[in-house]
């Protein structure tokens, strides 16, 4: 009975059918390619996976909470454009812990913009962030008139070459890295994993997002919830930044700009909500690497870029049909027939 | 001897709206104190009041030996007053466990969570009130009883003593209420009391101890239930007199215009037989689950059926959605439509004709406004609305003129059947009265109604026949001039009817 009942609640589970898609479609690019499970495409699949990753934890606390963000990439882009400036201006040769604090300090500032408007005037978050995400990057652009940074400060790009692991393909002798920066997203994940279950931050997040006044009467203050998770996701989005600007090596402002959607749908995907109060970290990381998977393995099957995008964008429609199928469940479930 | 609250002489206003003037309500330890009044009455001002919510413009309120000019919420709280609002004010997303033991970890303003902590917490919760629910089951899996207890439990966690429950019966089946009445037994015994906040007229009397009526903002009567009986309650609450009279059946047509011959839709329902004449109310009544609604659904083509034929003027219908049965002369009014079905700021008018507004489409696609106004003054006569015009808002009607432009609505299409599921769910004394008129009006002019509820006194006193439904077949049929209302709610209950037993 109990192995009977904790079945059944696995396959209710999002988590569980995304899992089976990753592991139906690294057989078929296995069976076709025999290239998925060697040991350079796990390797870069994980690196792959930092960036995004690092978003889609940030992504899904505020989805959990009933909100959206689609600020993130300009956020980033604008934290970590403004810190690299200065630093390549003043000619810093120091620590990687002045970039760090400069990108927390602007994205938490920026953050706390989208945290003030969510928590203050009564207009739907995704057009708050629509606006400030406009904002950022126009303010990017245009007062700090960006342009590509050719070269970083040192500190950070000596971190982002750096590796945890090297391997060769022993066949096509391709050389391929696991980036230091894996542990950055590992940390994350674990730190937000406890926050989200073992806080009672967390957990009024999950509860406003449940019932916002529900949770405000049993005295969550959801103003300040709300106004800290903003902050949060905003640093989130800012460290992804910095990650991914030194690994590129070079500070591309617009580089991130139009990340927002594939997140989103990455999440959502994973079982995460839109309508809020539900979703797991699990499934938000799995839905990550779904994504990752198709965008970086389907070259090995010999399916061309442009398809890729083709398959990202059947993903987003499953990603939204699928919390549209729960939403109409939910309802059915509440008794509303006819 | 000293009662936990005393609100006195309160008066409060909004905008100018006196919603409360003047009103008294005392509440003792341990008793069941019923409130009473229509909507709009000051009811839900007067409990805001109470947990602090509002502050009253005058009069005093005495908590815990002291007098107040108005209370904060901590306040109320602190003294042990708990309001289960309507909709629970539960987390639909998070488990039982976590419902329950989610405000103390709050209150306690702890970091951290412990779930070992917050499961004793709950288990600890469910037991006071004497109920098992699965803690690992999320909320919105479960029936609304038992997110109503839930409520109940997490509210008595801090030490209540005073329980206030805003029409907790609403919603719940006639044993789910037997359920609800044992928990409020156990509480009372031990000295909480509750403000039962209702008008269903059968759960006040059964379970209240004292009452308190009030009546646009006014205290009308604080008595005994001994002093009141049921026409002297509906008087104090509405003002007006109402008379118990049954609805016999005047001219009914020897013809059949709707029958229906072995119906079965698998799950729902068997072989239900039934004939309906014009000019007849055919009550359909039965508990929750016993497929009156399932059976509605069919008859309209919403649920296809598995055998059986629906038999329209004698001949057999096909029906393959609402748009056949609309196009046959049939109309469905599902649950909470009448209290829901009106654009309040839009007019009258409108309001009738959206239903028909096609059939007043010119050529050029434009509204041929003149006809369009002349069927709304049509159905504002013929229902007697009381305005002096169709184009002053809807929001401008008492609540018992707005119920008739919604049953205006559903008749400007022209049904020769009208089906209604729960008409008065939700509705209170006045309202129900008058819509209860209305459907009689309707039947003595020659349409056939069918009422689909499980409001005994309801199909009683407006049907001239009742089926009774039990697990999903029809059980009884019954004549409502000869039946009490102890009789049909036993054969509604299948307990009753196989002996009482389990």
């Amino acid at each position: 009975m109990k192995a009977r009942a904790a079945l059944q609640k696995v396959l209710r589970q999002n988590e569980f059918y995304i899992l089976l898609v990753i592991i139906l479609l690294a057989i078929v690019i296995q069976a076709r390619s025999g290239l998925f499970f060697s040991l350079d495409n796990i390797v870069a699949l994980a690196g792959a996976m930092v960036v995004p990753g690092i978003f889609a934890v940030g992504t899904y606390m505020v989805l959990v909470s009933g909100g959206i963000d689609v600020s993130f990439p300009a956020l980033a882009s604008l934290a970590v454009y403004a810190t690299t400036r200065m630093l390549v201006d003043w000619g810093w040769e120091g620590g990687l812990w002045l970039p760090l604090v400069l990108v927390i300090g602007i994205s938490a500032v920026l953050g706390a913009f989208n945290g003030a408007f969510t928590a203050t005037i009564a207009v739907p978050v995704l057009i708050i962030t629509l606006g400030t995400s406009n904002v950022f990057s126009g303010f990017m652009q245009g007062a700090l008139s960006s342009v590509q940074i050719p070269s970083i400060p040192p500190a950070m790009a000596e971190f982002g070459r750096a590796s945890l692991l090297v391997t060769e393909n022993p066949r096509t002798g391709h050389l391929s890295s696991l980036p230091l920066s894996f542990l950055v997203l590992v940390v994350i994940v674990a730190a937000a994993f406890v926050v989200m279950k073992y806080t009672t931050f967390g957990r009024s997040i999950y509860a406003i997002g449940g019932d916002e006044s529900s949770a405000a009467r049993a005295g969550v203050n959801v103003k300040r919830t709300k106004f800290a998770l903003y902050i949060i996701a905003g640093v989130l989005a800012g460290i992804a930044g910095l990650v991914r600007t030194s690994m590129m090596g070079q500070m591309h402002p617009t580089n991130l700009l139009g990340m927002e959607l594939m997140v989103i749908a990455a999440v959502v995907l994973g079982g995460t909500a839109i309508t809020g109060g539900r979703g797991t970290l699990t499934g938000a990381m799995l839905g990550t690497l779904l994504i990752v998977i198709v965008q970086n393995s389907m070259i090995l099957v010999g399916v061309p870029t442009i398809w890729q995008r083709v398959a990202l964008g059947v993903l987003i429609i499953a990603g939204t049909a699928v919390s549209a199928v729960q939403m109409t469940r939910a309802r059915k479930r509440q008794g509303a027939i006819v | 001897m000293e009662h936990i609250i005393s609100l006195r002489g309160i008066s409060k206003s909004f905008a100018g709206v006196q919603a409360l003037d003047n009103v008294t309500l005392e509440i003792a330890p341990g008793e069941v104190h019923c409130l009473a009044g229509e909507n709009g009455s000051g009811k839900s001002t007067l409990i805001k009041v109470l947990s602090g919510v509002h502050a009253p413009d005058g009069g005093e309120i005495i908590l815990g030996g002291e007098s107040h000019r108005a209370l904060t919420p901590k306040q109320a709280i602190a003294h042990g007053i708990q309001v289960i609002y309507q909709d629970f004010s539960v987390f639909p997303n998070l488990t039982v466990l976590e419902n329950l033991a989610f405000t103390s970890e709050i209150s306690d303003k702890r970091p951290f969570v412990s779930w070992r902590r917050m499961r004793r917490t709950a288990e600890t919760a469910l037991e006071k009130i004497g109920v098992s629910i699965d803690l690992d089951a999320r909320v919105d899996s479960l029936p609304v009883a038992q997110k109503q207890l839930i409520a109940i439990a997490r509210a008595l966690m801090n030490d209540a003593r005073l329980l206030v429950l805003d029409e907790p019966t609403t919603a719940l089946t006639n044993r789910e209420v037997a359920r609800l009445f044992s928990v409020i037994a156990d509480l009372t015994a031990e000295g909480v009391a509750i403000i039962f906040v209702s008008h269903k007229l059968e759960e006040v009397f059964e379970i209240s101890q004292r009452f308190t009526i009030i009546r646009n903002g006014r205290h009308v009567i604080t008595c005994l239930p001994e002093e009141l009986d049921r026409a002297s309650f509906s008087f104090y609450m509405t003002g007006r007199e109402f008379d118990d009279e049954r609805f016999t059946g005047g001219d009914i047509a020897a013809d059949p215009i709707l029958e229906l011959d072995g119906l079965s839709v698998s799950g729902a329902f068997e072989d239900v037989s039934l004939a309906l004449r014009p000019g007849e109310i055919l009550g359909v009544t039965g508990l929750l689950g016993s497929g009156r609604t399932e059976l509605a659904l069919a008859m309209f083509g919403l649920m296809p059926h598995d055998s059986g034929r629906i038999i329209v003027d004698g001949k057999e219908a096909k029906l393959r959605g609402i748009r056949d049965a609309i196009d046959l002369g049939m109309a469905y009014v599902p649950e909470d439509r009448l209290t829901e079905g009106l654009a309040l700021e839009r007019s009258i008018g409108k309001n009738i004709t959206i239903s028909v507004i096609d059939k007043f489409v010119s050529r050029l696609g434009t509204l041929r406004e003149s006809q369009l106004n002349a069927e709304a003054q049509r159905w504002v006569d013929r229902l007697k609305i009381a305005t002096p015009t169709p184009a002053n808002a809807a929001s401008t009607l008492s609540g018992g003129n707005q119920q008739r432009v919604v049953i205006g609505k559903w008749l400007a299409t022209g049904p020769r059947v009208l089906v209604l599921n729960g008409p008065t769910v939700g509705v209170d004394i006045g309202s129900k009265h008058d819509i209860h008129r209305v459907l009689r009006e309707l039947a003595a002019d020659g349409l056939a109604v069918i009422i689909i509820s499980d409001d005994i006194p309801e199909i009683l006193e407006n049907c001239n026949r009742v089926l009774v439904m039990r697990d999903g077949r029809i059980v009884h049929e019954v004549d409502s001039v000869d039946t009490t209302e102890e009789r049909l709610s036993d054969l509604m209950s299948k307990d009753v009817a196989e002996g009482g037993k389990r």
